[in-house]
């Protein structure tokens, strides 16, 4: 970057108002939607590709953050000094401005900042900070706090204050009518226990404040939100606050919102004038951060002797601390999935003392899905309908409730081509087929994600060398940014990939949409195409053709009968900036990515043990970016979706709502004995023109809404036990089995 | 982590001299660290018992095998003899932790390594094990993959380990050394039920280091390991069986069995075992064992299914046992 000012002729800003067309494949250097491998990742299998915490700024000290040991009341007393003379211990911090929880996704403020109150068991009460990690964790460890402890309601089931969201509620036909008068009924109550997000890397931070300007090295991913969020929470102004984050060992959602070690490292190295390094213990990531909820869904389905839907309700329970406006979004898919005239969406929000609820991965369609998936299969079984055939018939039209057309929509494909790629017409009936001591069963999901597109700003430069920089504040939490973005400069720009560098991950480069709810390809994808239509528009000048006469590949142009090396081109570099809105397409049609999850396991005979033998995801996302890291994201997904089928749960404390489990040895997220050869197929044909100009839908999350209740579907084919209560632990199976003769 | 002093002992009545004096023995570290960086452990010294000549795996005179301590848990489920003549105690050693945890886990240290109760590791939480008197917040607490045999109104802690379940069915003594000079117990009596001392977990005295753990000759008959859990892999057992099993003219002649998930210790009922011999294999014999195991069992809340499930885990074992030995 430099401060001349900048040409802005050919910058490129679009509202999505309108159907695009797909420039991207008329484009010829083919780069773009190959399994290209991705740039970073030679840096990562290395160890040198350098995160949050890995910095070593002179003068480094290291904070440690002290958690809440009561679950409400407040702080009335801390030994501070008794600490502070302990060996290399500088200061013991409380109050203001440590946060109770992180920021919600795009929350662009400061989160809640109550000390001296306590809202949860672990909430962030004081920071150690000292010369060593080891001086500033055993003093942090040696602090006696005093609490005024206060009656606390941890339970969400006996909650006294439960508010029911307004937005939430929907009551269309005559629900109750239909049950009654349609041939098949169900009405079955699902629960999800909460889940993790256990990302890799904890929460780390190093604050470090130059020339009155704070630089953070921080593990986050959506660094315009960050910085806002930052500078609130200290009472500074933005400006004054820069984010580094170029590399980032998975957020699923607890890295959306700033933290609290990030605003604790910052404070802290403001009142000390010294850097100062804070990252989470294992444990405290499971507490300061945010949880998925626990869920309870009430489900009821009704059909007609066809199988065509006539009733559907969705009505759930979920919980968070009081003043959080995030609520889980449970029947975010089912408003738009199936059909079905008469609907009720009923949503409450209990409002309790366990830490924090946020976005997990897929916040809605993640545990929404396993309800409605789960309900599809029951409904399918009383009508006696195979439940892939069941799933097709009921496809609408247009929305359900708002008459929209769809966009790109491949259900019934991905059900079809995946049904025929499982083998699904070797599926037996309940509980027939024992092989040694296990039941053997399949079962079938449909997926859905609501695809977002959020406003994005990148910048791409070709330079007179022929190598082509882009820019922009980007994330990179695992998912392959640096990979997509080069091919998208690659493909656009007709180069090599080795032409074009990524710059990402820096809060003072042009703002993305971040990372997060499955937009950040597509969002800043977006942006990065619309910076190179105004490079190749530039370009286009120089050759004096039309930019759609213009052919780039291999470093060449071509157009007007002429071939031309861009290094020969190029004489000054050529910058243009790419600005993508969301627009009308998003309110005028239904936009979403689906798939199919088809699973089979096998259930011991006597322990109800599950096993997953195989597993095949079949979506449609519209354009492909690049095959190996989507990929990649969809098995990701459906190991995700393993685990909150059968063995993720955080288990809270009964009395005090404390997370007992928050370790990865009792927390248990699938090894790779639970998962096996996973089957990901990709339809590589498919183009969305409403979601935005590179056709391209989220992927991310995609590949883990609905893929537990395929195993839920299976465990109940196998052996005909319906579980309702997830993860299917071997305790809630067992008791049920049937006997073998 | 509180500063400690650290010292490598070169022979063993060194080791056991500096832990008669209050150290404590370190060997592959894989609990103790952890816990002494949650300080739920803070001695202030540790002897490093590494260094001794405690590696070797040899037969006995008695035809049976004597396992140094320090045999880490990887070397031990891979050893040639172990595969081939005591098999349970290699698929236990396996379906232990992770491949890194048993690369440097020991045989003594997996033998004395601490309950994974989650209230025992949160400092914040009320512990008899930890904190004699403070009160047991397992008891109305999260006690999934707490005891059900065994276990007092005080401590309801299990053991973790499936080593010492195999090792229990296989008989195995333990060798110790130490300031008084040293004795040869057996396994079973080397851990004590918690009563209302849980805090005190073993016979052990202060300085009193195990050097070996001896099996007898191979047994007769078929072997397995039995392993319940919530997850495949790096999951301690809700409910494990180690079994040898003997079987003649549709009989079954001998049954070794032992137990973990259920108990403060590797349990052992030879009650169980004598109501099987003589019977012929059938769901009813193997349930009329599972009454005798589970006579006194009780549950907790979370843990109730425990009970249950051990007697179709029971069953499973005996059934799989019983078809191979025939």
């Amino acid at each position: 970057m430099d401060d001349t000012p900048r040409n802005a002729d050919f910058d490129v800003a679009l509202t999505m108002d309108a159907a695009q067309p797909p420039v991207l494949d008329r484009t010829v250097q083919g780069l773009l939607g190959t399994a290209m491998d991705r740039p970073d990742g030679p840096l990562k299998v290395t160890g040198t590709a350098r995160y949050a915490a890995e910095a070593l700024p002179e003068n480094l000290v290291t904070g440690f953050l002290v958690r809440a040991t009561i679950t409400k009341g407040r702080v009335i007393g801390m030994k501070a000094e008794a600490v502070e003379a302990m060996p290399g211990v500088i200061r013991v911090m409380t109050g203001h401005p440590l946060l109770r929880n992180p920021a919600q996704g795009q929350a662009h403020q400061a989160p809640e900042q109550i000390l001296p109150k306590v809202d949860y068991f672990g909430q962030p009460v004081a920071l150690v900070v000292a010369e060593t990690f080891e001086q500033a964790r055993h003093a942090a460890q040696a602090l006696v706090v005093t609490y005024e402890e206060e009656v606390a309601e941890v339970d969400p089931n006996a909650a006294s204050q439960v508010d029911k969201p307004k937005a939430s509620q929907l009551d269309q036909g005559d629900l109750e009518g239909a049950m009654r008068s349609s041939p098949v009924a169900i009405d079955t109550t699902y629960t999800t226990a909460p889940h993790s997000s256990a990302p890799m890397e904890p929460h780390a931070s190093i604050a470090e404040w130059v020339d009155g300007r704070l630089q953070l090295r921080g593990s986050y991913q959506m660094l315009k939100h960050n910085v806002a969020e930052l500078a609130d929470s200290l009472g500074v102004d933005e400006a004054r606050v820069r984010i580094h984050a170029p590399y980032v060992g998975g957020g699923f959602g607890s890295k959306l919102g700033i933290a609290p070690e990030a605003v604790a490292a910052a404070h802290a190295a403001r009142e000390l004038g010294r850097p100062v390094r804070v990252v989470m213990a294992r444990d405290q990531v499971f507490e300061m951060t945010m949880r998925r909820t626990e869920t309870t869904q009430r489900m009821r389905l009704a059909c007609d002797a066809d199988g065509l839907m006539t009733a559907l309700a969705h009505e759930d329970r979920v919980s968070n601390l009081p003043g959080e406006a995030f609520s889980e979004p449970t029947a975010q898919g089912t408003h738009f999935l199936y059909g079905g005239a008469n609907r009720r969406f009923t949503h409450e929000v209990a409002r309790i003392h366990r830490p924090c609820a946020g976005s997990v991965r897929a916040p809605g369609e993640a545990v929404g899905m396993i309800a409605l998936e789960c309900a599809m299969d029951e409904l399918a079984e009383a009508a006696d309908i195979d439940p892939v055939e069941l799933r097709i018939r009921n496809i609408p039209d247009t929305t359900p409730e708002g008459g929209q057309p769809y966009s790109e929509r491949a259900l019934e494909r991905c059900l079809r081509e995946g049904a025929e790629r499982f083998g699904w017409s070797q599926r037996r009936g309940m509980a027939e087929r024992l092989e040694g001591d296990w039941w053997v069963g399949m079962g079938v999901a449909a997926a859905v994600r609501t695809n977002m597109m959020e406003e994005s700003i990148a910048r791409v430069t070709l330079r007179p060398d022929g190598t082509a920089l882009c820019e922009t504040d980007m994330t990179d939490i695992g998912t392959g940014s640096y990979a997509i973005l080069t091919q998208i400069v690659g493909e656009m720009l007709g180069l090599p990939r080795e032409k074009v560098e990524v710059q990402i991950g820096d809060s003072d480069l042009p703002k993305s949409s971040g990372s997060g709810g499955s937009f950040g390809a597509q969002s800043c994808g977006s942006a990065v195409f619309l910076a190179c239509q105004g490079v190749r528009k530039h370009l286009a000048e120089r050759m004096e053709v039309a930019p759609d006469d213009l052919t780039l590949r291999d470093g060449r142009a071509t157009g007007g009968n002429r071939q031309v090396a861009l290094t020969d081109l190029v004489e000054a570099p050529m910058s243009a900036e790419g600005h993508v809105k969301p627009g009308e397409t998003e309110d005028n049609f239904s936009i979403a990515g689906y798939g199919a999850h088809f699973a089979e396991v096998g259930v011991h005979r006597d322990t109800g043990e599950v096993r997953v033998h195989r597993m095949l995801g079949v979506f449609s996302i519209g354009r492909v970016l690049n095959m190996k890291t989507a990929t990649s994201q969809c098995h990701g997904g459906m190991i995700w979706g393993i685990g909150s089928a059968l063995t993720e749960e955080i288990m809270h404390d009964p009395r005090d709502g404390r997370i007992v489990n928050h370790n990865l040895a009792e927390y248990h997220i699938p090894v790779s004995l639970d998962v096996p050869q996973l089957d990901a197929m990709l339809l590589e044909d498919t183009r969305d023109d409403q979601a935005n100009p590179i056709q391209a839908k989220g992927i991310g999350e995609l590949g883990i809404s609905g893929a537990a209740a395929a195993v839920g579907n299976a465990i109940r084919n196998a052996c005909g036990v319906r579980v309702r209560d997830f993860p299917a632990t071997p305790d809630k199976i067992f008791p049920h089995l049937p006997d073998v003769t | 982590m509180r500063p400690f002093d650290y010292a490598r002992a070169d022979t063993t009545s060194d080791a056991a001299t500096r832990a008669a004096a209050g150290a404590t023995f370190l060997a592959g570290g894989t609990n103790l660290l952890d816990l002494m960086k949650l300080e739920v452990m803070a001695p202030e010294a540790l002897v490093d018992v590494t260094r001794l000549d405690l590696h070797e795996v040899e037969a006995t005179d008695e035809s049976g095998l004597r396992i140094g301590a320090l045999v880490t848990n990887s070397d031990l489920a891979n050893h040639a003899t172990v595969r081939a003549h005591y098999p349970v105690l290699s698929r236990a050693l396996l379906s232990g932790a992770t491949v890194q945890l048993r690369n440097k886990a020991t045989t003594g240290g997996n033998l004395l390594q601490r309950t994974r109760c989650p209230y025992f590791y949160d400092t914040a939480a009320a512990c008899n094990k930890r904190d004699p008197g403070t009160g047991c917040a397992a008891m109305e607490g999260r006690n999934r993959i707490l005891a059900v045999l065994g276990a007092s109104d005080h401590c309801i802690a299990t053991h973790p380990s499936d080593m010492a379940v195999a090792m229990r069915a296989l008989g195995a003594r333990v060798v110790t050394e130490g300031p008084d000079g040293g004795r040869e117990l057996d396994l079973g009596d080397l851990y004590r039920l918690p009563g209302d001392t849980p805090n005190i977990e073993t016979v052990l005295s202060d300085g009193e280091l195990i050097t070996a753990v001896i099996l007898p000759p191979p047994p007769a008959g078929a072997q397995s390991y039995v392993k319940v859990r919530d997850r495949a892999s790096y999951a301690f057992a809700l409910v494990s069986v180690a079994g040898v099993v003997a079987v003649e003219d549709g009989r079954i002649t001998s049954a070794n069995l032992a137990f973990g998930g259920l108990a403060p210790m590797p349990w052992r009922n030879e009650a169980v075992e004598t109501a099987l011999i003589g019977k012929a294999p059938s769901t009813e014999t193997f349930d009329a064992a599972a009454d005798i195991l589970l006579a006194d069992a009780k549950g907790h809340g979370d843990n109730d299914f425990k009970i249950p499930l051990a007697r179709r885990t029971l069953r499973r074992a005996l059934r799989e046992l019983c078809e191979r030995a025939a």
